[in-house]
């Protein structure tokens, strides 16, 4: 695995998914991430940007959603950062209990964690949230 | 191109959605929720979601599958899926939704399963 970064500064659309996923995308071709792994990865970027954008955000373009990809040797660093007010993961409810089976959102974060190895928030003093989220190989 | 194109066909009673592209966020999910509209305005409401071009989904395509059901469920029809890509599978797995949707991987089979 190469080492490199990668940041981008995006306004608060839903077209940034598609281009957080592209640069990633092109970020684990050149570090030789497997398939699977790559599937992963992608997904979880989306959900995050996708959440930094709606939720974070709330779609406000004068906001922007910060991003960078650090790979180094044996691990892939993904940073979404927003401009939102900040959220306690814990209070999201698990999508896989019964009673939430039939709910039309709420899994974006599990997939976050379902795919990577480690995924955190941080609610910056200066203002935003940052979601950190680690795979390691 | 569209991210997710949709051809309907009939099969007896049964409505069958070739679905080819993406359900993800935006375009592709707005296609699925216009499509089942659609066919509940019509009158259909027997559907098969064949689902053997969809190389991606996201929270939110999940998402519309289950509203989807809910809805179709909800005006007394049935929705069921058809020809599901590994990843695909493996998504519905882990949210626990294969326990939710009746899913087939021979044609002939799902249209038989229909009430």
């Amino acid at each position: 695995m190469t080492v490199e970064t990668t940041e981008l500064k995006l306004p608060s659309r839903i077209e940034a998914v598609a281009e957080a996923a592209a640069a990633v995308a092109g970020l684990m071709s050149r570090s030789g991430i497997d398939e699977n792994a790559a599937f992963g990865i992608d997904m979880a970027v989306r959900e995050a940007v996708t959440n930094a954008v709606l939720h974070g955000n709330k779609k406000d373009e004068k906001k922007f959603v910060e991003i960078s990809f650090m790979s180094s040797p044996g691990a892939l660093e993904i940073k979404v950062h927003d401009q939102g007010a900040g959220f306690n993961p814990e209070t999201i409810p698990d999508p896989t209990a019964d009673e939430n089976l039939l709910k039309t959102s709420g899994r974006g974060i599990f997939f976050m964690r379902s795919f990577m190895d480690e995924v955190d928030w941080v609610i910056r003093p200066e203002g935003g949230t940052t979601v950190r989220m680690v795979k390691r190989f | 191109m569209a991210e997710l194109n949709i051809s309907e066909r009939q099969a007896g009673d049964v409505t069958v959605l070739d679905m080819d592209g993406k359900i993800t966020i935006g375009e592709g999910s707005v296609a699925l929720r216009t499509a089942v509209r659609r066919m509940l305005e019509e009158g259909k409401k027997k559907i098969l979601l064949n689902l053997a071009g969809v190389g991606y989904i996201d929270s939110s395509g999940i998402g519309e599958l289950v509203s989807s059901y809910t809805a179709i469920n909800k005006d007394g029809g049935q929705l069921k899926l058809l020809n599901l890509t590994q990843k695909l599978q493996d998504l519905l797995t882990i949210t626990k939704l294969l326990t939710v949707f009746d899913v087939y991987e021979n044609e002939s089979e799902a249209l038989s399963s229909f009430k």
